[in-house]
């Protein structure tokens, strides 16, 4: 077998990709559910029920989507200029910790600042601790060529044990039965209902202009055409002028801060507090995202509520019929894989010889 | 710890006979990777090929099968997600980061699904009996490891008289360095980065096997704990050859080693995280210290399309 490149690709071809991929890929899963010994049918329409079938689903659908909107982001931009950032698990935790320690700044401790005031310092801080987070694997890269994959990766457990360190020791709130947790947010720091009795909040408005802020960004300004410049070619980039370590500098800040907020908002708008198992790998699935999405900002957002879906879903078919909830992950997965090869193939041509 | 304790523990044989079980899964993932790098691709599915392995190999003894026919199934199952590999990278020249990462999710996720289906509601993980140590070989340290671990010492010397000594490590060598020269001297490129992706991968299986037929006797969750990504730190920290591989596994583990052992005796001194942390920091600076002078195969994470360039 063998690759020929076409000679243009059509942009129909290029949008179902990712739908004839996720089909594909529930086909495959299929039989994975009758191994569990389910009916396929029975067991796919409590998915999609329990996704999207009502406004209590869909309401939890929309709330997982958030933090992936927001790592889904992170990836697409990094990724975009050729930066593999893995570590947003990492700048998650260490957002969401920063939130909770400006936020824990309030009168009690003597600092008698207005809530809003106090809100947008706990964001920026967040922004500000995941950028920071992965300015240092960025300018490694850059200076010393040291891989961005194996040390962003390295960090997230590193961040995982010192957040788990701050939780047992300074952090700890010390009402909480001894559990490792970090004291709640006040009322005045928490995001708004967007549904009455949902979870859903406001964090879905922060994700979708954030969304399209990063897609303006890309399209219509200079560091946009310069992070495009960096990501198709390096070398032909810095010939022509592109200053290629600063942009690769913004974007880790921009990517960092990204998955920074993601840990904030979630505290912020769903859980109030910080715990060790705030996010089941939202960082990793953020890759995934921007991966089905094609790299397109607006994309990611669908991408999120889809695989957001496909969660919530498999939790509530997992209770009714007993298939592991861990199909959820394998669809996921298996959706990367395959949106890859279809990808590919919108753009080669497979010829057999 | 004071010198004096230092010493003492240096010279106690049961540190070192922990050391040695602490490298065992990281000579065979890094001598997995390295194979794999030479051949110039980047396998990031290590891993979740490190928790198939685990599982597939566990479940098969478990299921009544010898503990040996186990690692061979572990090999089977990281030969066939290396396949996978193989096929997105070598065949489809797609992006080596992102291939092996969705193959360690997937990997992952199957295995815990496979898990979960095969043990809907156990509270306790089910236990098989794992190797035995070999008291027959009459060694020091050595007779206190279980054959995995001088299987793993053995491959050090035999992968590096391959990649050195025999025409298929040239070929391997020559792929990861320039795919083209090797093309026009009559090398199957496609075939010898599929093979060595496919071998490489077989040794990432027995390493997650070796966690729980030999170190543990069960399958646990996030039993691999980030060991397949301290592999991947370990090729580039060895300058990609297997003495300075088994070297650099033996050295990491000596301070993962020294850090249980801090732990139990003056835990209060620092929270037990601050100990924990030490692997992967150690990682990061081994990463540091070499970059200036790491020499990758020229080729790595260089899709190779015949005719194109």
């Amino acid at each position: 077998m063998r690759l020929e490149k076409r000679s243009q690709s059509s942009t129909l071809a290029l949008a179902l990709a990712p739908v004839g991929a996720v089909i594909f890929t529930l086909i495959v899963c299929s039989l994975l559910v009758l191994w569990a010994g389910a009916p396929v049918g029975q067991a796919y329409a409590l998915l999609l029920k329990g996704g999207f079938g009502s406004v209590f689903a869909l309401s939890e659908t929309l709330t997982r989507a958030i933090p992936l909107m927001l790592t889904g982001l992170a990836a697409t931009v990094a990724f975009k200029a050729r930066l593999f950032n893995i570590g947003a698990e990492g700048q998650l935790y260490v957002g969401a910790l920063a939130a909770v320690a400006v936020g824990g700044l309030h009168d009690g401790t003597g600092w008698a600042l207005p809530p809003a005031l106090l809100f947008v310092l706990m964001m920026l801080a967040a922004a500000l601790a995941g950028a920071l987070l992965l300015l240092g694997p960025a300018l490694m890269k850059a200076r010393l060529g040291v891989d961005e994959v194996v040390t962003t990766l390295l960090l997230n457990f590193i961040v995982l044990l010192f957040v788990s360190m701050m939780l047992d020791g300074p952090m700890k709130d010390p009402l909480a039965m001894g559990w490792p947790q970090s004291v709640a947010l006040l009322d005045d720091l928490t995001l708004g209902k967007l549904i009455a009795q949902t979870r859903v909040h406001t964090g879905l408005l922060w994700g979708g202009a954030l969304a399209v802020g990063l897609w303006a960004l890309m399209k219509f300004t200079v560091l946009g055409f310069n992070i495009r410049a960096v990501g198709a070619n390096a070398r032909a980039a810095a010939f022509a002028g592109v200053p290629v370590t600063r942009t690769v500098v913004l974007v880790a800040m921009l990517s960092g801060a990204l998955a920074g907020l993601a840990g904030a908002i979630e505290v912020a708008g769903r859980t109030g507090y910080l715990t060790l198992d705030m996010s089941p790998g939202y960082g990793y699935t953020g890759i995934v995202i921007a991966m089905l999405a094609g790299l397109h900002p607006l994309g990611a957002v669908a991408a999120s509520i889809f695989v957001a879906g496909v969660l919530v879903g498999a939790d509530s078919m997992s209770r009714v019929i007993g298939v592991p909830t861990y199909i959820a992950d394998v669809i996921v997965a298996a959706s990367l894989i395959s949106v890859l090869v279809a990808t590919l193939l919108t753009q080669y041509r497979a010829r057999w010889k | 710890m004071t010198g004096h304790e230092f010493i003492e523990l240096l010279a106690n044989p049961t540190f070192w006979i922990a050391v040695l079980r602490i490298a065992t899964p990281l000579i065979l993932g890094t001598l997995g990777v390295l194979l794999c790098e030479r051949a110039g691709v980047l396998n990031l599915g290590i891993e979740g090929i490190m928790v198939a392995g685990a599982f597939t190999g566990w479940l098969a003894v478990y299921g009544g099968a010898p503990l040996w026919l186990g690692v061979v199934v572990a090999a089977g199952t990281g030969g066939l997600l290396g396949l996978l590999h193989a096929f997105l990278t070598v065949g489809l020249a797609l992006s080596q980061h992102v291939s092996g990462l969705g193959i360690t999710m997937l990997a992952t996720a199957l295995s815990y699904y496979g898990y979960r289906v095969s043990f809907p509601k156990v509270a306790t993980p089910p236990t098989i009996t794992p190797f035995a140590e070999m008291d027959w070989l009459g060694l020091p340290i050595l007779a206190q490891q279980t054959p995995l671990t001088l299987l793993a010492l053995l491959l050090v010397p035999l992968i590096a008289y391959m990649l050195y000594r025999t025409p298929l490590g040239l070929a391997v060598r020559m792929v990861g360095e320039n795919p083209q020269a090797a093309e026009g001297q009559g090398v199957p490129v496609v075939a010898v980065r599929t093979g060595a992706i496919v071998a490489g991968s077989a040794l990432m299986g027995v390493a997650g096997a070796f966690l729980t037929l030999s170190a543990f006797n069960a399958f646990f969750f996030n039993m691999v704990n980030g060991r397949g990504w301290i592999c991947v730190a370990l090729v580039v920290f060895a300058s990609w050859r297997p003495g300075k591989a088994l070297l650099g596994a033996l050295l990491f583990a000596f301070f993962d080693a020294l850090q249980l052992r801090l732990q139990q005796s003056g835990g209060a001194l620092l929270p037990y995280q601050m100990y924990l942390m030490l692997p992967y920091v150690l990682s990061i600076v081994a990463l540091i210290l070499v970059a200036r002078k790491a020499s990758y195969p020229q080729a790595l994470m260089k899709p190779y399309r015949k005719g194109e360039r």
